[in-house]
C-alpha cells in the first residue's frame, strides 16, 4: 500500500515537472499580463506630478460614456460579422475548388496562398494604391467605365468597408490552406461510396464533406474571430482608424490609448473587455460546435 | 437478368498498360473471383465495371445492357471497398440508408429495408452506433449492409476481408458465400488470397500483368492449369516448377521425352502429388521441415533448384537427410519455356 502511494506520488511528481517549462511560459506571456491588466485597470492613470491611485471602477463607468468606445466595439462587430463568415466561405469554396482534378492545379494554389505569404505591411499599401483616388487600380477600372473618382478610404461610409474586402483577401487563402489539408486527408474511397450510392454533388458535400471539415471548421472560425478583433497593423499604414474613427478597431483604439495617449489605464481597462469579449466567443463556441462534430 | 460482359477491354494511364485484351462473362446469379497478385489489373477490373473508371478501349453489359458510358449509379450496382469506406460520422442506421435517401426512397421503405438488412446481418442492436464503436467484422456487416438495402442484384467486392484476422475473415467469406445464395446476387468479388478464392467462387478469373491468364472453375484451376502461372498461384503450397536436367530426363525416361538433354518444356509438380520412394525418382536435399499437424511440408533442394513436399502427417525426414522423391504421371504437367502455356501432351514427344 505504502509503494503505491509512494509510486503514485512520485508520478504526479513527475508530471508536473514535466509540464512545468511550458506552465510557466504560458502564465508569463499569458496569464500574467492578464491578470496585471485587470489590476491596472484599476488604478488612476500615472503622470508626472500625479501618482497613480486606486479608483476602483471608474475606468469601467468612463468607458460606459466613452462615445468613440461605442463607435470602435460597433465597428469591430461589423468588421467581424463580415470577415469571419465570408472569408470562411471563400476559403473552404478555394479548397474544393482545388482539391479536385483542374489544369494548372498548382498555379492557382500558389495564387491562393499569396496573399498569405505577403508582410502585413506590403499587402496593407498594395491596398493603398488600390484604393487611391484618381489613378489607384479601382478608381481607373471605374474610369474606364465612366465612373467619377472616389476617395475610397477617406469616406466615412466606405473606409471600414475597404478593409473589410481586403482583410477578407488575405485571410482567405491561410485558411484554404487548412481546409485543403483536412480534404486530403479524407480517403477517396469515401468519395468512391459515395458515388456508387448514387449522391450528387451537394448532398454528398452536405452530407458527409461538410460534417467531416467541423473539426477544421471550428478552428479556423475561432481563428479568424480572434483575427478580427486584433488588426492593428494595416490600420496603422491605412486609414489610422480615421476618418472620425469610421474604420477605427478595438485593439487600434486600445494601441491609440496606451501608445498616442499614454493613458495606460484606460487602455488597460479596454484590453479586460477585448479579453472577456474573445473569452465569451470562444466559449460559446466550443460548447455549442463542440458537441456536434466528429473527431476521428 | 444482371450478367456481366467485358468486351475487348484495355486501360491504359499514359504509357501504363493497366489491362489489356479482357474477355469475360459472368453468368447471372454466380459468384466470379478476380484473382491474382498485387498490381495485376483485378482491382482496375472491378472499378471499370463500377463506372469509377472508364476503359479506353471496349465496352461494358450489365444486365443486356452497354453501360460503358453510364456513370457507377446508372449502373444499378452497389460495392463494398476494401476498408469498408463507412461515413465515419454517421451511425450504422445512417451509414446503411445513405443510398437510399439519396436517392428518395421513400421513408417506410428505408425502414422496412434497413430493418431486413440488419436482422439479416445481425446488426440490429448496433444501429444507433458509430462506426469507430464497431470491430473489424461489424464494420465488414455494415458495408454489406449498404450494399444489400440497395436492393440492386450486381454486388461488386473489392478485397472485402484483408483487413480482418485469419479466423474471421474464414467466418465472413461463409457469410458472404451464403447471403450471395441466399439473395441470388450476382457478384465480382476481387481477392489475391486463393484460398479465399477457392473457396468462395463459382467461377475464378486469373490475372497477370493485366491479361487473363485463365477462366475457369476452382477445379479447372487446379487440375487443369492453363499456364505455369497458374499452376504456382493456385494451391497451397505453390506447384513446384522444374527444369528438366539430365538426371530427371533420366529418372523419369518413361513419362518424359525431349528432343535433347535441355527440353523446351519445364514440370510442374504439385508438393502434394509427390511421394518419398524407395528407389525410383531423383534424390533431394532436405533443407527444412514445417509440420503443420495434417501436413508436413518439406522443402528440399534438388541441384540449384528448390523443391517442396507435402506429407501426410508427421514425416521423419530432417535437414539434412537425402531422399529419394517420385511422382506419378498423371500428376505431371509440362509447361512451355517461353509462353508458359500447358503443353497437352506428355506422355509422347510433345515437340515431334
Amino acid at each position: 500500500m505504502k509503494q503505491i502511494f509512494k509510486l503514485t506520488y512520485w508520478n504526479h511528481v513527475n508530471g508536473w515537472l514535466l509540464v512545468l517549462p511550458a506552465v510557466f511560459m504560458i502564465s508569463l506571456f499569458t496569464h500574467f499580463p492578464i491578470g496585471s491588466s485587470m489590476i491596472h485597470s484599476l488604478f488612476s492613470m500615472e503622470t508626472a506630478t500625479r501618482p497613480s491611485t486606486f479608483i476602483g471602477l471608474e475606468n469601467y463607468a468612463f468607458l460606459m460614456d466613452d462615445d468613440i468606445f461605442w463607435k470602435v466595439l460597433k465597428n469591430n462587430l461589423v468588421y467581424s460579422l463580415c470577415t469571419v463568415p465570408l472569408s470562411i466561405s471563400i476559403a473552404l469554396g478555394m479548397a474544393l475548388l482545388i482539391n479536385g482534378k483542374i489544369k494548372g492545379r498548382s498555379l492557382v494554389r500558389m495564387a491562393f496562398f499569396t496573399p498569405t505569404v505577403l508582410p502585413m505591411i506590403a499587402v496593407a499599401n498594395i491596398w493603398l494604391f488600390f484604393y487611391t483616388p484618381e489613378y489607384g487600380l479601382f478608381d481607373q477600372i471605374f474610369a474606364f467605365f465612366g465612373g467619377g473618382s472616389h476617395n475610397w478610404l477617406g469616406n466615412p461610409d466606405t473606409a471600414l468597408f475597404c478593409l473589410i474586402v481586403m482583410v477578407i483577401w488575405k485571410e482567405s487563402g491561410f485558411f484554404m490552406v487548412f481546409y485543403l489539408a483536412a480534404l486530403q486527408q479524407m480517403s477517396p474511397e469515401l468519395r468512391e461510396a459515395g458515388t456508387v450510392e448514387g449522391s450528387g454533388r451537394w448532398y454528398y458535400f452536405r452530407r458527409v464533406t461538410f460534417p467531416l471539415l467541423m473539426p477544421t471548421t471550428l478552428f479556423v472560425t475561432v481563428n479568424a474571430v480572434v483575427n478580427s478583433f486584433k488588426l492593428v497593423d494595416h490600420l496603422v499604414i491605412m486609414t489610422k482608424g480615421g476618418p472620425d474613427n469610421a474604420s477605427s478597431l478595438l485593439l487600434y483604439y486600445i494601441y491609440e490609448n496606451a501608445f498616442s495617449f499614454w493613458d495606460t489605464s484606460y487602455a488597460a481597462t479596454l484590453t479586460v473587455v477585448l479579453v472577456t469579449i474573445l473569452a465569451i466567443i470562444t466559449i460559446i463556441q466550443f460548447a455549442v460546435v463542440e458537441k456536434r462534430i466528429h473527431y476521428q | 437478368m444482371s450478367s456481366i460482359i467485358l468486351k475487348n477491354i484495355s486501360k491504359r494511364w499514359g504509357s501504363t498498360q493497366a489491362l489489356s485484351d479482357i474477355n469475360f462473362q459472368c453468368e447471372d446469379g454466380t459468384l466470379l473471383v478476380l484473382l491474382g497478385p498485387s498490381g495485376c489489373g483485378k482491382s482496375t477490373t472491378l472499378r471499370l465495371i463500377a463506372g469509377l473508371e472508364t476503359p479506353t478501349s471496349g465496352t461494358i453489359e450489365i444486365g443486356g445492357k452497354d453501360v460503358s458510358n453510364l456513370p457507377p449509379v446508372k449502373r444499378n450496382i452497389s460495392m463494398v471497398f476494401q476498408n469498408y469506406a463507412l461515413f465515419p460520422h454517421l451511425s450504422v442506421a445512417e451509414n446503411i440508408v445513405f443510398g437510399l435517401k439519396a436517392r428518395n426512397i421513400p421513408k417506410q421503405e428505408q425502414k422496412k429495408r434497413l430493418k431486413d438488412a440488419a436482422a439479416l446481418l445481425g446488426l440490429s442492436t448496433l444501429l444507433e452506433r458509430k462506426p469507430a464503436q464497431l470491430s473489424g467484422g461489424q464494420r465488414q456487416r455494415v458495408a454489406l449492409g449498404r450494399s444489400i438495402v440497395a436492393q440492386v442484384s450486381v454486388c461488386l467486392m473489392d478485397e472485402p476481408l484483408s483487413n480482418l484476422d485469419a479466423k474471421l475473415r474464414q467466418e465472413m467469406r461463409q457469410e458472404i458465400r451464403s447471403l450471395q445464395q441466399r439473395l441470388k446476387m450476382t457478384m465480382v468479388y476481387v481477392t489475391h488470397d486463393q484460398v479465399e478464392a477457392m473457396t468462395i467462387a463459382d467461377k475464378i478469373i486469373l490475372m497477370n500483368s493485366g491479361r487473363i491468364e485463365q477462366h475457369g472453375t476452382p477445379e479447372e484451376l487446379y487440375n487443369q492449369p492453363a499456364t505455369d502461372f497458374t499452376g504456382s498461384f493456385i494451391g497451397n503450397p505453390p506447384m513446384n516448377i522444374l527444369i528438366p536436367d539430365e538426371t530427371i530426363l533420366k529418372a523419369f525416361s518413361s513419362m518424359l521425352s525431349g528432343p535433347d538433354s535441355s527440353p523446351p518444356y519445364r514440370i510442374g509438380i504439385r508438393p502434394e502429388n509427390l511421394t518419398i520412394s524407395g528407389e525410383s525418382g531423383i534424390t533431394v536435399q532436405v533443407v527444412a521441415t514445417e509440420y503443420l499437424g495434417a501436413d508436413t511440408l518439406i522443402a528440399c533442394r534438388f541441384g540449384r533448384q528448390d523443391i517442396t513436399v507435402a506429407l501426410k502427417g508427421k514425416s521423419a525426414a530432417r535437414a539434412g537427410d537425402s531422399i529419394r522423391i517420385s511422382w506419378k504421371p498423371e500428376h505431371m504437367y509440362l509447361f512451355h519455356t517461353d509462353t508458359g502455356k500447358r503443353l497437352l501432351e506428355t506422355k509422347k514427344d510433345p515437340f515431334p
